[in-house]
């Protein structure tokens, strides 16, 4: 299985990690009280770990080779299960309506803290919706979406403040508002592509944030704003853990509106154009389309859903100030978008569910938490580059008849 | 008058420094189209071994021109060393996948470096040693311009210059621009494509490296998280200055510094991150290329 | 029909009754809560180690009436929107009492939660007054004096003792250096002696503060007053001296830190800072290190005596109240001295902890002097 080669390369490439980790994992030094510690079992670990893992590596491709070589002609669609499923009405139901089930008892089942972390992942369910729209579909570099979750989150936070506005009021304000901001950065970004958009929509992200830092008159500044209401249910007085619940079950409802909301745009009109626009600029102003207004549609409407979720967040959390609101939290929902794979819904909710519930569930690992998670970022790309579940394009066949002329 | 000069020569040290970091991010953008968001990590990883270098070196008494040396050349060599493994492993097999998913894998890589510095050393604030001596000439301007500022200075200088010759006239200069224009045309004419993405990988790196021993030096501390925020303005510089050029980055990095420094000076250190991103935008309204970019002409 | 069957279910699990939660049993559950990974985990983990160490003892003595405490830790990365879930998780196990959490805005998030499950919950760090004073926080103390004391104390020091009539104040726009900076601010200008020249914050993480240091001199500052934590202060004096700037500069208790001195090298020199009262003397402050030295092998870290005192404060309310009841507890608190390594301690109604105070230190000769 191995050959000599092999395990002449792994040995090598355990060298070189062992050179590469050296001054890093090896010494570590005391400036103050000049001492140097020599840690030689980390270089080992290094030169050991490396030499398993290339030869995982190598077995691995071994037995892909054995697999390619073995398959018979049979399974040329290339399609995933879930798409596979999605395709036939009949099992889809069954797979809907069975998932529906368990998403409604799945609270009385488990821990209220278990509610609480299944809530923050379908809230960041729909931020990759949102945020879906702008880079999935109309391609459109995104790197400050959480600008608009901020916007959502704040107007909550300080309309109930001022005003003891609820938060079935201020739930379309925040998400207008948040709109509102989109299409106010759409305008000046208009005619920048590709990376010079996703520079220019990071520094309106880190604009947003350090205006809320430094206004204190506005934002009670990095103190942030606490004691915002739960939402509230006909006046109802409710436990923490019947608020808890409730707010899970709207979760539940916002996401299912998203999903259908998204599913439909995509075939819209609107929709087509986005992705049109996606595949090439020029091509699609030659049919027709109005490109300025079909981006700012993207941008207002990717907007509208990370402010509603900002509303919730507010509410769930009860207190909020920037200090959420960072760049880190863009970067991780774009990466739900392009792990789960650009385009695809089934693909995001994915990818959420999988980003968000990791490092909870990861807490295990404590202090390697963070350093799993970006090594899996990393691998989940390079064995998955278009994602976990790729989008699949829609595609019609002409079927030849022979007409009898 | 004085006091706008002051703010000039901090604006412009500022902008010096992050040159060193945004030239970088400007080669690898040119040559193969990524934001490579680990770069700042590399800065980062660049400093951590001058330092630990530095310190082993000091504790066994060598001289200081001797640290200065050998400090610098460790950290240029493994940053790039880094910067090699880091692109064979996380973007080479990348090169044909959608163009975001590098994007991610770079931040998965910048995330993963940055926890993998975080363990393997401390997450505590260390004081850098002083590798940059206090010039004694220089000690009428210091209230103005430090000698760690004029070393920056200096140095960025050089490295520019150098750089630009070597991309304009030698043969692996010559190679990474016909890369950047074209890589399948590159391949047609014989020049071994990887080669000199490895090549590009290594001399951003390098660059960074000796960033990061300046700047580390210049304020006297480091941690795991330094490379993050440099990282960020950095790019930001390049991206103003036009990404993927040489002078443009150069350019780009000492606007932002002057900016930045004027910012605080004349109006308030509050919104210094304001003016230098509004200033962004604004100058990529006008030119959406960046100041020194080539405007792209789009065919059909 | 989907839709109607969907109403149907959804109204039905509505009506199920919530989940339980988990019951008392027959040990104290004593929750520890803060940052424990992350960048800010020094912060949090030395208050861990404080818990470890007090119950161990509690325990080996045969419990606190009669019941075992049961030590559970959470991380809450200092962050608010991780607090509420590490806040959701502890009550769900059923915490007594709640040893946390560390950063102020964690906590601010967390403590409806636990408010609403009646479990007391004491920070060894969370400085922000609005925690006490504003009273909406009835479940909450602290065994560490809030910021706007902390800020007096430095304002008065400025003032009376080293007589300044020019001060730059300066922060990191973070929630407690700007919290102080504008304390300090308030305090300066209400006493009518000394006058604001500056009021700034600079960009924590920046490569290089030569701006505002030459701003600070334009000013014409006689002293900085520094709101923030011990990296950016090391950054800003050691520029400060680099552009021959000799202003004085005084700080709070986030840059009275060892590493602060060992960052700053020569340049911190002179700097002063405020911290909590001088405790090395105090025989059980010198047991409890000694304690965590021979259990952790280690000098203790940042709030390790504060986290120590709290914990000893709170299980000895439940002894004296002999319930875990909040009001029962809240009333022993307010009632009972205890001795603790920094002094001894009862609580006044809002929750903070009188008997600790805040003293001012200068870097002498490398170590920080009591003045």
């Amino acid at each position: 299985m191995f050959s000599f080669n092999d395990i002449k390369k792994g040995a090598l490439i355990s060298l070189w990690f062992i050179f590469l980790t050296f001054p890093l994992m090896v010494i570590k030094v005391d400036p103050i009280e000049r001492i140097i510690h020599w840690r030689w079992s980390n270089a080992i670990m290094i030169g050991v770990g490396t030499f398993a893992v290339y030869l995982f590596m190598q077995f691995l491709k071994y037995r892909k080779e054995q697999q390619i070589q073995n398959r018979t002609v049979k399974d040329t669609e290339e399609l995933s299960i879930i798409h596979r499923l999605i395709a036939e009405p009949k099992k889809r139901n069954i797979l809907f309506a069975s998932l529906m089930a368990i998403v409604l008892i799945f609270p009385h089942f488990v821990s209220t803290y278990q509610t609480n972390i299944m809530i923050t992942a379908l809230m960041y369910v729909v931020l990759g919706l949102g945020l879906n729209i702008v880079v999935g579909m109309a391609g459109l570099l995104d790197l400050g979406f959480v600008a608009f979750y901020a916007v959502g989150a704040y107007s909550y936070a300080l309309l109930n403040h001022h005003f003891g506005l609820g938060f079935w009021v201020v739930l379309p304000i925040g998400g207008g508002l948040a709109a509102i901001a989109g299409i106010l950065l759409g305008f000046p970004v208009l005619r920048l592509r590709g990376d010079y958009l996703a520079i220019v929509t990071l520094g309106f992200g880190e604009i947003i944030r350090l205006v809320l830092e430094n206004w204190n008159e506005f934002s009670k500044g990095p103190s942030g704003i606490s004691n915002i209401a739960r939402p509230g249910f006909f006046g109802m007085e409710m436990s923490l853990e019947g608020s808890i619940l409730y707010l899970y079950y709207i979760m539940v409802a916002f996401m299912i509106f998203t999903i259908f909301v998204v599913n439909r745009l995509q075939d819209s009109r609107m929709g087509r154009a986005w992705i049109a626009l996606r595949e090439d600029e020029i091509a699609c102003q030659a049919m027709g389309i109005d490109k300025q207004k079909t981006k700012l549609a993207a941008f207002s409407l990717g907007a509208f859903w990370a402010g509603v979720v900002g509303v919730v967040f507010a509410a769930k959390t009860t207190f909020i100030n920037p200090a959420s609101f960072t760049f880190l939290e863009s970067a991780i929902i774009l990466s739900i978008v392009v792990l789960g794979g650009m385009g695809s819904i089934v693909g995001v909710i994915i990818g959420a569910l999988v980003l968000i519930l990791m490092p909870e569930y990861l807490r295990a690992l404590s202090e390697y938490r963070m350093l799993a998670f970006g090594a899996i970022l990393v691998a989940m790309m390079i064995f998955r580059p278009q994602g976990l579940i790729a989008n699949v394009r829609r595609t019609y066949r002409s079927e030849k008849k022979n007409n009898p002329a | 008058m004085d006091y706008f000069i002051e703010l000039f020569c901090s604006g412009l040290s500022r902008g010096a420094i992050y040159a060193l970091i945004a030239l970088g991010y400007t080669m690898v953008y040119g040559i193969i189209g990524l934001i490579n968001f680990a770069h700042g990590e590399i800065y980062m990883i660049g400093a951590f071994t001058s330092f630990i270098v530095a310190t082993v070196l000091s504790i066994l008494g060598f001289p200081l021109l001797a640290i200065v040396a050998l400090s610098g050349v460790a950290a240029a060599i493994w940053a790039s060393a880094y910067g090699f493994t880091i692109e064979k492993i996380a973007y080479k097999p990348l090169r044909h996948a959608p163009r975001l998913s590098p994007l991610i894998s770079a931040i998965g890589m910048s995330i993963f470096l940055q926890n993998y510095v975080l363990l393997a050393q401390t997450s505590d604030f260390m004081p850098f040693p002083e590798l940059i001596p206090e010039f004694e000439f220089m000690e009428p301007y210091a209230h103005v311009v430090g000698s760690s500022d004029l070393v920056i200075l200096v140095t960025t200088t050089i490295v520019m210059l150098i750089l630009t010759y070597v991309i304009k006239f030698t043969r692996i200069g010559k190679a990474m621009r016909a890369t950047a224009q074209d890589r399948t045309m590159a391949m047609l004419v014989g020049i071994n494509v990887n080669n000199i993405i490895s090549a590009t990988f290594i001399i951003g790196s390098a660059l960074a490296a000796i960033g990061g021993l300046l700047i580390a030096s210049h304020i006297g501390q480091i941690n795991f998280y330094i490379g993050f925020i440099a990282g960020i303005k950095a790019f930001t510089a390049a991206v103003l200055g036009g990404i993927g050029s040489i002078p443009g980055a150069v350019l780009g990095s000492l606007i932002l510094g002057l900016t930045e420094s004027f910012a605080t000076g004349y109006v308030s250190s509050d919104y210094e991150d304001v003016f230098a991103f509004s200033l962004l935008v604004l100058i990529l309204l006008f030119k959406p290329s960046g100041l020194l970019g080539k405007a792209e002409t789009q065919k059909v | 029909m989907k839709k109607k069957i969907l109403v149907a279910a959804a109204a039905m699990c509505v009506a199920i009754t919530v989940p339980v939660v988990g019951s008392a049993g027959d040990t104290i559950k004593f929750g520890v809560a803060g940052a424990h990974s992350g960048d800010l985990a020094s912060y949090g983990l030395p208050t861990v180690n404080a818990a470890k160490i007090v119950i161990e003892k509690v325990n080996a003595n045969g419990g606190i009436n009669g019941k075992m405490v049961e030590l559970l830790v959470e991380d809450d990365v200092c962050k608010p929107e991780v607090a509420t879930n590490t806040a959701t998780k502890l009550v769900s196990e059923g915490v007594e009492v709640v040893l946390g959490h560390i950063c102020s805005g964690a906590t601010k998030a967390a403590l409806p939660i636990y408010k609403n499950a009646g479990v007391l919950v004491m920070s060894p760090s969370a400085t922000n007054p609005e925690l006490t004073q504003s009273g909406e926080y009835p479940n909450f103390a602290r065994t560490i004096a809030p910021d706007d004391a902390q800020a007096m104390v430095d304002v008065e020091f400025a003032l009376n003792t080293l007589g300044y009539t020019k001060i730059a104040v300066v922060h990191d726009k973070g929630d407690y250096g700007k919290g102080f900076a504008e304390f300090a601010k308030k305090f300066l200008e209400e006493s009518g002696k000394a006058e604001v020249v500056l009021f700034e914050g600079v960009t924590p993480g920046a490569v290089d503060y030569s701006a505002i240091v030459q701003k600070i001199k334009r000013s014409g500052a006689e002293a900085v007053m520094f709101g923030g934590y011990h990296p950016e202060a090391s950054k800003i004096i050691g520029m400060m001296r680099k552009k021959r700037l000799k202003a004085d500069f005084i700080s709070d208790d986030g840059v009275k830190d060892n590493t602060f001195i060992k960052v700053a090298g020569k340049d911190s020199e002179g700097a002063y800072a405020s911290g909590p009262k001088d405790t090395t003397k105090n025989p059980l402050s010198i047991q409890a290190v000694q304690e965590h030295k021979d259990m952790f092998g280690a000098d203790p870290g940042a709030f390790f005596e504060n986290a120590y005192s709290a914990t000893l404060a709170m299980l000895n309310a439940i002894d004296k109240a002999d319930s875990t009841e909040l009001e029962a507890v809240k009333k022993a608190l307010q009632t009972e001295k205890v001795d603790t390594p920094v002094g001894s301690i009862y609580f006044d109604e809002k929750g903070d902890a009188i008997g600790v105070g805040f003293s001012v230190y200068q870097v002498k000769d490398g170590v920080f002097v009591e003045l």
